[in-house]
């Protein structure tokens, strides 16, 4: 079981975590037509936007409710009706995600009351939802926020049923992916819940709206994502399957709901975290067997996994990210044999830290990372773009995991997730080892070099 | 708020040298120019941005910033200021201030143990201290603690008190300035100071640009003494008041700093800019001019003249090849400053049609220029909505869109080529070689034959033939087991 220790000082070098209001924002966007809306200053939004921009490669429909000093003071209540009324005029959204802010949490609102006061007052406003997450930037990291945002969609749109009348969709499958998970990980699951003859609906679903895909015309809100006659839809579904340990909360609150079986899959990453996926979609499809498909992604990640635990088996490696990924990526590894030398992550809310294949969990940033990497003497660095600065200081290979990847094209086709994704993870991990052949030298160990009196004065005509 | 801050912040606002302020009357200037905010519609950065934006390319500083988390973790690491040396300006600090931390009231100490364990970790020659909304909203004091660690530890505290719901990004650069006009301007005396020492204020040496610059100065014998903040070093600052004579490249940031420094220390500030190639050779002009004033050789106009000559000369005959590849090409220019006329005339002269300029954040003077170059006022744009400029774009058959980032993905949806001339930009087009840069560009992306392949439309769209009634597939596929038909398999 890992040690969690918090660094006892005042300064953070190279932040790793981003905050959870951008977590918040970025599950708003997982949901069609959908107008993400931070109630705090415009700057708070401003930095938000720039580094969805930058990771997505796509524009993204932030708004802010503009906070300034005097309506800080005064409350803004009256900033969040206004900027509702803006939205739905300017790009006539179906829902409005709010998300607050350090600057709105510190001073202290009761924003879920003005806000029924707010809609049940405004006939103007139609069918228009709005839901409402409290994600203060000083508590947790980007998955709380994602995930306290998806609490926020199924407490507003999920209706309750009455379990004695409860008529399941013996097909239909909810699934709720951690923040970590990409577009193309989503939808890699989603095969895989179809290859079962099974109908998934996923919330919130990046893999349609921030896919990289090239829209014919300009909308000021999300394009694409979980339809929002969907939402109140999954209280039907057979299951809620949870992947990412810090969506067991959404699930719980989903499964309560609607009276239906619910279970979390820490991780999609590594042979058994998938087998034991395929195990309960066959169970809910009630099968036996698997779709030809399944089997034979799962036979070519075998042949994968014996190719490359002669680079992996024994590799030391330093692991920078969220909780939820950090577990993924490292217990995948820790099945082929790798160890982690360092591993540091965000927030502490996440129970899945305890079992994270790594002696100490930092609670820290991208400066413990740099020092634990050299201290240990890794020869990998896995976490997002920021950590070049690290990789380069170490001259080290970095595999680039997490959020934001602004150095990259395609950080939303990145999958690591499932049969195929794994065995995609373990070559990447592979090749990054490879790409770095070491050639001994004496020095390596403790011999001393050869005498320079050996050496040949003449420059030599070829190598060697 | 503080008082003392709502006092810099008024100040900053009743800038007697802003032409827009003088056209306005007495009652209207008390008002300031805070536009007030739309919530739903407000966009750009808050003032701690600007003050970051304007500080941060002073490369050997520590820059800290007092804030939970997002404040410094969503922003750093996002600009390509450029630094010929060190590099520690790109380290993100910042003291990460927990709830705990926030309700106990321990913000102050905190910071205090943060800028100890930079000096300590990394001895810079100052560390500046930036307050954020949440700090400055509970009270913590960064002037005090700055103060108590500067004698503390023997290395400059800067207090960047520039929290961010002060105001736009805009306000942030001015008070980013005033800041270092109030606590490093004038802290260091040169070792030795020419006739030919000037100040590039304004200027953030963005993918390089002032050293696209730097060689003509080189070669004129003009020495960059002080640099607010291209590449610049801490002491590069804190010597600014000994240089003879300031140019102020983006005027709406930091002319209240030029204009203090001018009734301070008695230097002479103008307005310029470096690009476009006429307004290279300007400014020039005008930099030699005026340290001829100020006691410089009068010989120093005849090497600049020859140089210009020389410089324009060259950048022609460089640019002549492109001609024929973008002449007849039309640009719509969303950007702001005197950037919206600067490029206008050399784009102009290469047979390029502006169909469209916008005049945000520009002068009256830089509106006149506009009119000039252009020819009328019909084309100038103050804001235009992301949805409006789409369909601009796509209605005035502008094959070319030149903006900053914010506006990328709406020239890329409209299918149309988009250049970067704002600040995130990678590429430096700056100087008589920028303007190269910025045609070549231009060249690469109008004339990359993807465009046609991403318009052309897809075989489903268009109209075939009937090719005859097939019967129903019905199998399995013997790989994926999947049903061959698609409505087994798809549920949409």
């Amino acid at each position: 079981m890992a040690r969690l220790t918090r660094p006892r000082r005042a300064l953070s070098t190279n932040p790793l975590k981003s905050s959870a209001p951008l977590g918040a924002a970025m599950a708003y966007l997982g949901v069609e037509k959908t107008v993400p809306l931070f109630h705090g200053a415009q700057g708070c939004t401003a930095f938000a936007m720039v580094h969805l921009v930058r990771h997505f490669k796509e524009a993204i429909p932030l708004q802010t409710t503009a906070m300034t000093e005097v309506s800080t003071i005064l409350g803004g209540a009256e900033q969040i009706e206004e900027a509702i009324a803006n939205l739905k005029k300017k790009a006539n959204p179906r829902l409005i995600g709010i998300a607050s802010t350090a600057l709105t949490e510190t001073r202290g609102e009761d924003i879920p009351g003005e806000l029924n006061d707010i809609m049940s007052r405004r006939g103007d406003l139609g069918d228009l939802k709005v839901v409402y997450a409290s994600t203060p930037d000083f508590e947790g990291a980007m998955e709380d926020g994602w995930a306290k945002a998806v609490t926020a969609i199924i407490d507003t749109l999920v209706p309750e049923i009455d379990p004695l009348h409860r008529d399941a969709d013996l097909r239909q499958v909810n699934i709720l992916p951690a923040n970590y998970l990409t577009p193309a990980e989503v939808e890699e699951i989603v095969r895989m819940v179809r290859a079962f003859g099974l109908k998934p609906i996923v919330l919130p679903d990046l893999s349609s709206s921030l896919d990289g895909h090239l829209a014919e015309d300009w909308s000021g809100h999300s394009l694409g994502g979980t339809k929002i006659d969907d939402i109140p839809a999954m209280a039907k579904s057979a299951v809620t399957f949870a992947i990412g340990e810090s969506m067991a909360g959404s699930a719980h609150l989903l499964a309560d709901r609607a009276h239906m079986p619910m279970q979390v899959f820490p991780s999609l990453t590594g042979l058994q975290a998938v087998d034991n996926f395929v195990s309960a979609l066959m169970n809910v499809a009630g099968v036996d067997d698997a779709p030809p498909a399944i089997k034979r992604d799962r036979a070519r990640l075998q042949d994968a996994m014996l190719d490359a635990h002669f680079q992996i088996g024994g590799l030391q490696y330093a692991i920078a990210a969220d909780p939820d990924l950090v577990y993924a990526l490292s217990s995948a590894l820790a099945g082929i044999g790798a160890e982690a030398v360092c591993a540091v992550t965000t927030s502490a809310a996440n129970p899945i830290l305890d079992l994270i294949p790594c002696e100490e969990i930092i609670l820290g940033d991208l400066g413990d990372l740099e020092d634990g990497a050299r201290a240990n003497g890794a020869t990998i660095l896995i976490s997002h773009a920021h950590a070049r600065h690290a990789a380069q200081a170490l001259d080290l290979p970095l595999i680039r995991a997490g959020f934001p990847i602004n150095d990259r094209l395609g950080a939303q086709d990145i999958c690591r997730t499932g049969y195929r994704g794994t065995r995609a993870f373990l070559f990447e991990v592979a090749n990054a080892v490879l790409s770095r052949p070491h050639v001994a030298r004496p020095e390596d160990f403790g011999a001393a070099p050869i005498d320079p009196e050996f050496d040949h004065d003449r420059p030599q005509t070829t190598p060697h | 708020m503080s008082d003392a801050l709502k006092q810099t912040v008024a100040d900053a606002f009743n800038e007697p040298a802003c032409a827009t302020n003088r056209a306005k009357s007495a009652s209207e200037r008390k008002k300031g120019c805070a536009k007030p905010l739309t919530p739903g519609a407000a966009a750009g950065g808050c003032a701690f941005d600007g003050a970051k934006i304007t500080l941060q390319p002073i490369v050997d500083v520590a820059h800290l910033v007092h804030a939970p988390l997002a404040c410094e973790g969503n922003a750093w690491d996002n600009r390509g200021s450029a630094s010929s040396g060190p590099m520690i300006y790109k380290t993100g600090f910042t003291t990460d201030m927990t709830e705990l931390d926030i309700v106990m009231g321990q913000g102050e100490k905190k910071l205090y143990r943060a800028i100890k364990e930079i000096v300590e970790k990394h001895q810079p020659p100052a560390v500046f201290v930036y307050s954020t909304c949440v700090t400055s909203m509970i009270g913590d004091d960064i002037n005090a603690v700055c103060k108590a660690a500067t004698e503390a530890f023997g290395t400059p505290a800067i207090p960047v008190d520039v929290p961010g719901y002060a105001g736009s990004k805009n306000l942030g650069c001015k008070l980013g300035g005033e800041m270092m006009f109030r606590h490093v301007i004038g802290t260091v005396e040169p070792s030795y100071t020419t006739d030919y020492d000037i100040n590039i204020m304004g200027d953030y040496n963005l993918s390089g640009e002032l050293w696209q610059v730097k060689p003509l100065l080189d070669k004129l014998g003009i020495r960059i003494l002080g640099s607010l903040a291209a590449d610049a070093r801490y002491k590069q600052v804190a010597m600014m008041h000994r240089a003879k004579i300031n140019m102020l490249v983006c005027s709406h940031a930091l002319q209240g700093l030029a204009r203090k420094m001018e009734e301070k220390y008695g230097i002479p500030y103008f307005e310029g800019s470096f690009y476009g190639i006429s307004d290279t050779s300007d400014s020039l002009r005008k930099i030699c001019s005026m340290l001829i004033e100020r006691g410089a050789d009068p010989e120093l106009m005849d090497r600049c003249e020859a140089l210009i000559a020389e410089e324009e000369a060259k950048v022609w005959a460089d640019l002549e090849p492109y001609r024929p590849k973008v002449q007849g090409r039309r640009v719509l220019l969303y950007t702001g400053g005197h950037k919206s006329w600067s490029v206008v005339s050399a784009l102009q002269e290469l047979g390029i049609e502006v169909v469209g300029t916008s005049v945000r954040k520009a002068t009256d003077n830089d509106k006149a220029k506009v009119i000039e170059v252009m020819g009328n006022a019909n084309h100038m744009y103050e804001n235009m909505a992301p949805r409006d400029m789409y369909k601009t774009l796509k209605e005035s058959g502008a094959d070319i869109l030149m903006s900053g980032a914010r506006s990328q993905f709406v020239g890329l949806k409209a299918r149309t080529p988009w250049i970067d001339v704002n600040q995130e930009k990678h590429e430096p087009y700056a100087g008589y070689m920028g303007m190269v840069d910025l045609v070549r560009a231009i060249d690469r992306s109008v004339n990359n034959p993807m465009w046609e392949d991403v318009r052309r439309p897809a075989p489903w769209e268009e109209e075939r033939p009937f090719a005859g009634y097939r019967p129903r597939v019905k199998d399995r596929c013997p790989v994926s087991g999947f049903a061959n038909d698609p409505t087994d398999f798809e549920d949409d």
